[in-house]
């Protein structure tokens, strides 16, 4: 005979709030162990900048910046600035998607039983290339490159292609492999199996994926010009380092203006695609 | 002829791209080009690897990691108040339809400030403070801070609001108070998802932490600067070689952390 179970539900202790059986326990401690040790460890110098002396010359610090520079000439200096910007971040996506997909196709085993001898060897450079931010490959690239915008292109185009270059490799080696199945049992090379079966099939996802780098490599490219690659981010080091905060708070003006158009515009893009 | 037309379409198109961007393959082979590129590149190696150095690297990277972990800290101090102040779901007006004016304008004034803490670049940021407070690592802790709590705040707001409200509804009918609603209702139903985003974001701000320390924000960065300048290869070496291996460490630890969330 089995006992009636009670109508209420018998006592329990709350869990403990720390069990050495608990994984998410664990995870937590350590966690904050990290916040504690990043804190304990950074001489931040949060009195010298909640003081009272420190809050008065951050006002007058953003003071500094009315009234913003509006002068024609400027103003025309800035525009010709976001139009480099534009052009960096445009060039360089599309180096990027040339030479990803160049890449992309040794990094990929196209069927199953495809030796693909290389896919070890160029999936460690794409991911080289990948691990390094735009901004230090432009640091680097300066040396060879030179001051300008051509060294934050090369820049843009050396990460990106790191990115895109993984994407498609995925995007090739999960497309269903029927179709190239077909071509290659009819004794098709594999060059026009990639070009007539795979490619066909990715192409779409290569293109939003480079679309998507390409509003990202926007962002990016205002700012590279800080180390001196040119576009809005060289202006803008340029005039802070001579303190001209005017001319400084046209730049940011337009550099939030950029960054706030290309996130409206992808906004309703895919608003209307996914409709 | 099509294709013909095509490919002289873009050339059209990227004519005046190359020009903007000065864009001059052939300065990179040219002989003085060629010959401090050469010698730059030839100093990577062998990258520098002793013990003094290699202390000094292993201090800058947990530096690096700090000001992200500080910064992500403080943007949550940022996000959580003003994800909470501004989600749809808290709203009690809105049980019955639409949201009264007021509580509909002041929501989206904090979703504008949410937005321009995010557009600015975390890099402004950083060359803003590293004027007012100086040099080092407290710059580098702010700029993460503000442009990840805008980040942190709008998204958590995203997610709050995505998810099923019938819970969250039913308690603010019921007379739950807003807090508790959030503490009973959303909170238990999206931990998951914000977590992982949080983790996310958290690996992101190591990288960009990284990217700081280029305009004096301390750091891994900071040093590579200084290298850079320089021309010590081999310090640049094996400073790239370290920050790529916790690049991809960061990368483990947040996709094992996110598996493990499901």
């Amino acid at each position: 005979m089995t006992t009636p179970s009670a109508a209420n539900q018998p006592f329990r202790l709350p869990p403990p709030l720390f069990s050495a059986r608990c994984r998410g326990c664990w995870c937590v401690a350590a966690i904050v162990v990290l916040v504690v040790a990043s804190f304990a460890s950074l001489d931040l110098k949060w009195s010298a900048f909640f003081s009272a002396e420190s809050g008065a010359s951050t006002l007058r610090f953003a003071k500094e910046f009315f009234p913003p520079d509006l002068s024609p000439a400027f103003v025309s200096k800035v525009w010709i600035g976001t139009l480099e910007t534009l052009a960096m971040s445009l060039l360089g996506t599309m180096l990027a998607a040339v030479f990803g997909v160049l890449l992309a196709v040794p990094a990929s085993r196209f069927y199953a039983g495809d030796p693909a001898r290389l896919r070890g060897l160029t999936r460690l450079i794409l991911n080289a290339l990948r691990a390094i931010p735009e901004l230090v490959w432009a640091a680097l690239l300066l040396i060879s490159a030179g001051l300008g915008p051509f060294a934050g292109t090369l820049a843009l185009a050396f990460h990106t292609t790191g990115v895109l270059g993984r994407l498609f490799a995925e995007a090739i080696e999960n497309a269903p492999p029927e179709p190239g199945f077909a071509l290659r049992a009819q004794g098709v090379g594999t060059v026009r199996v990639f070009l007539y079966a795979t490619l066909p099939q990715v192409l779409p996802q290569m293109m939003s994926y480079t679309l998507y780098r390409w509003e990202n490599n926007i962002r990016a490219a205002a700012v590279l010009g800080v180390v001196g690659a040119g576009g809005l981010g060289q202006l803008l080091s340029f005039h802070m380092g001579l303190f001209q905060m005017g001319k400084t708070a046209t730049i940011l003006f337009a550099m939030i203006c950029l960054v706030a158009l290309v996130d409206v515009t992808s906004y309703v893009l895919r608003r209307v695609m996914t409709r | 002829m099509s294709r013909l037309g095509w490919g002289l379409a873009l050339l059209v198109i990227c004519w005046p791209l190359l020009v903007a961007t000065e864009f001059k393959p052939w300065t990179l082979f040219d002989a003085a080009s060629r010959k401090s590129s050469w010698a730059f590149i030839k100093s990577f190696f062998p990258p520098v690897v002793n013990s003094e150095f290699m202390l000094l690297v292993l201090r800058e990277t947990w530096r690096t990691v700090a000001i992200a972990t500080a910064g992500i800290t403080l943007g949550l101090l940022i996000a959580i108040p003003l994800t909470l102040l501004s989600t749809r779901v808290l709203s009690v007006s809105a049980l019955s339809g639409r949201m009264a004016t007021l509580p509909f304008v002041f929501r989206q004034i904090l979703r504008i400030v949410l937005i321009m803490l995010r557009s600015v670049p975390e890099l402004v940021w950083a060359l803003i403070f590293v004027r007012v407070v100086g040099l080092g690592p407290t710059a580098g802790v702010i700029a993460i801070a503000l442009t990840y709590g805008g980040m942190l705040g709008k998204v958590y707001a995203e997610i709050l609001e995505s998810g099923e409200s019938h819970a969250s509804a039913s308690l603010l009918r019921n007379g739950a108070t807003r807090m508790q609603t959030f503490f009973y209702g959303l909170l238990p139903q999206n931990a998951a998802e914000l977590t992982s985003y949080t983790v996310y974001r958290w690996e992101c701000a190591i990288r960009s932490s990284v990217v700081l320390g280029f305009v004096g924000a301390g750091g891994l960065g900071q040093q590579m600067d200084n290298s850079m300048k320089m021309f010590n290869g081999g310090e640049v070496a094996t400073m790239l070689l370290v920050f790529i291996a916790l690049v991809a460490l960061a990368d483990a630890i947040s996709a094992w952390l996110r598996r493990e969330l499901g």
